[in-house]
């Protein structure tokens, strides 16, 4: 829709202060909390100087850091898995229709279908039934199931965007297909598999339920021990905590979103 | 040839739909089983050994003489989860729609802004979000503190811990789903067409209802259909914002894994929340053909 916002026409009441209240509620909440974890004063409620100290406590503390390992070595290895496997399935999926397409494309994007909490549960009982402890690698393949459509659909929508000429010329000049993947897909498909990726890692990052059911008691993710510290009380070192969880997903979103628009 | 280039392509598909089917789909099926497989004396299951213990205990009990008795227990968390997402989709709704029509009406370069700002949140952890939400509505909170100062007495809000702010927790998570689909459909809405209403000597009433609402009405379907799905199976809101005093059906699913050590019920449970999901998928896609690009 293109109009003329300053025509008087399209002004119905009530739409732009809904709007204003709408990212206001959107955004009180984490400007709160990033504003509190600054706080001097045990007592969240009142303002009483700013401090980075809680900031130093959370970082000195042994278990917290233990946890943040934990949540890299999972994110990390999830969104490797999860990337390769979902760029070699958008490269497959983008070479024209073919017979049993609608039903890989469902199974794709099935996880993004399934309640966690379906999936935390069913996937610690295929775990127990195989006996397979549960621990790190427990947590990384079902986190490497989630990530694949979060990887998936940004690759798949860059392919999309792509001009088929440029592989077919490529083959033309006698690149065999290996050389017009390295050197003419990939250059153009990499801020999409990047994007993919960065997703992936915050989603597996931030991940709270699936862990918590398949990790066991030997993987404690940062979420997993964040819940444990909110269940005990409302503490500045939560506050600090957690605002820098929210610092790192919102820089990654924002990074992940710069470079899916940089242009082919 | 056509052969040749079909098994490649099956041989690039096949590491990611291979890895899914076997870690989701297989995982899926043996829930199902599970759930027909007798409890375990001491947690767990006796596998091989059928049962529909799971799905009697759903709503019947045992009493003392071992007559089966109904039990509206679990039925209880089941209407409440529909309550309560019921009435976060018509929250999401009415914050969503107004914010969709105005962003739809914004120029380009700046609409793109705002619809990243909408997005940001829900790239966030969910903890953290319901986390910063206690913060607020605690008692002696930052809502209850505003109020005191402005004078309003509140004797402490008592708001957390309340169906109330499991309500107000879940339409804020899952708000950005109400607007993403509803803004692609205004998107795309011809704008010629409202104007021809109000050429033809329409309100600005009548031109919402008679043109905008209708030619929105995929997009509000695939918002509602977001919102209302995902926030049947919340887990984290309930627990934190509820206090777990106000269980829905994904607590109640974790609890049979938990402390009350029934597996079977678990499943069963969990099956019926996936069934409820993929019906309602099923009849939306079967209503609305495609889907708006943003909800795929």
């Amino acid at each position: 829709m293109k109009v003329d916002a300053s025509n008087p026409l399209w002004r119905f009441r009530g739409i732009t202060s809904t709007a204003m209240f709408f990212f206001a509620y959107l955004y009180l909440p984490i400007v709160v909390l990033i504003a509190l974890s600054f706080n001097e004063n045990r007592l969240a409620t009142i303002w009483t100087g700013f401090t980075m100290d809680w900031y130093v406590t959370a970082l000195s503390n042994d278990d917290m850091l233990r946890a943040a390992q934990n949540s890299i070595v999972i994110a990390v290895s999830a969104t490797v898995l999860a990337t390769i496997a979902a760029t070699l399935a958008a490269m497959g999926m983008s070479r024209g229709r073919f017979k049993g397409e609608a039903g890989v494309s469902a199974m794709l994007v099935l996880p993004l279908l399934v309640p966690e909490i379906v999936t935390a549960i069913a996937t610690l009982l295929f775990f127990v039934a195989l006996g397979i402890k549960l621990g790190l690698l427990t947590v990384i393949i079902a986190h490497t199931v989630f990530c694949i459509p979060f990887a998936y659909l940004p690759i798949r929508a860059r392919l999309e965007g792509m001009d088929p000429a440029l592989v077919e010329a490529a083959n033309d000049l006698y690149a065999n297909e290996w050389k017009a993947f390295r050197r003419v897909t990939l250059p153009l498909l990499w801020p999409g598999i990047l994007s993919g990726a960065m997703l992936s890692f915050i989603i597996s990052l931030d991940d709270f339920v699936i862990s918590y059911f398949v990790g066991g008691a030997g993987a404690t993710t940062l979420p997993i021990y964040i819940f444990g510290m909110i269940r005990i009380g409302i503490t500045p070192e939560v506050n600090a905590v957690s605002a820098m969880m929210l610092i790192v997903s919102i820089l990654f979103v924002s990074i992940s979103f710069l470079i899916d628009r940089i242009r082919y | 040839m056509g052969n040749i280039i079909r098994s490649k392509r099956f041989w690039l598909v096949a590491p990611a739909v291979v890895y899914i089917g076997f870690f989701m789909a297989v995982p899926l099926l043996q829930m199902a089983y599970v759930s027909m497989l007798e409890r375990g004396d001491y947690g767990g299951v006796n596998w091989g050994v059928f049962s529909m213990d799971a799905y009697i205990s759903f709503i019947f009990e045992r009493d003392l003489m071992d007559n089966l008795v109904v039990n509206t227990d679990y039925l209880q968390i089941f209407a409440r989860s529909f309550g309560l997402s019921a009435m976060t989709t018509v929250f999401a709704l009415l914050l969503g729609f107004p914010t969709a029509f105005y962003i739809s009406t914004q120029p380009q370069s700046r609409r793109n802004f705002l619809i990243f700002l909408v997005t940001i949140p829900f790239w966030t952890n969910i903890l953290v979000r319901n986390y910063a939400w206690m913060l607020l509505l605690r008692n002696g909170g930052l809502i209850d503190g505003a109020l005191n100062w402005m004078g309003i007495e509140t004797g402490g809000l008592d708001v957390l811990y309340t169906p109330y702010a499991v309500s107000i927790g879940l339409t804020y998570t899952y708000l950005p789903f109400m607007v993403l689909p509803i803004y692609a459909s205004l998107e795309k809405l011809d704008h010629r067409l409202v104007e021809a209403a109000f050429d033809l000597g329409a309100d600005k009433r009548r031109a919402m209802s008679r043109v905008i609402l209708p030619l929105a009405a995929p997009g509000i379907a695939a918002g509602c259909i977001l919102v209302f799905i995902p926030c049947l199976g919340a887990y984290v809101t309930p627990e934190l914002l509820g206090g777990g005093k106000f269980m829905m059906i994904a607590n109640l699913i974790g609890s049979q894994f938990g402390a009350a050590r029934n597996w079977p019920l678990g499943a069963g449970l969990g099956f019926v929340l996936l069934a409820l999901v993929l019906i309602s998928m099923m009849v939306y896609s079967f209503k609305f053909k495609s889907l708006p690009e943003e909800s795929r």
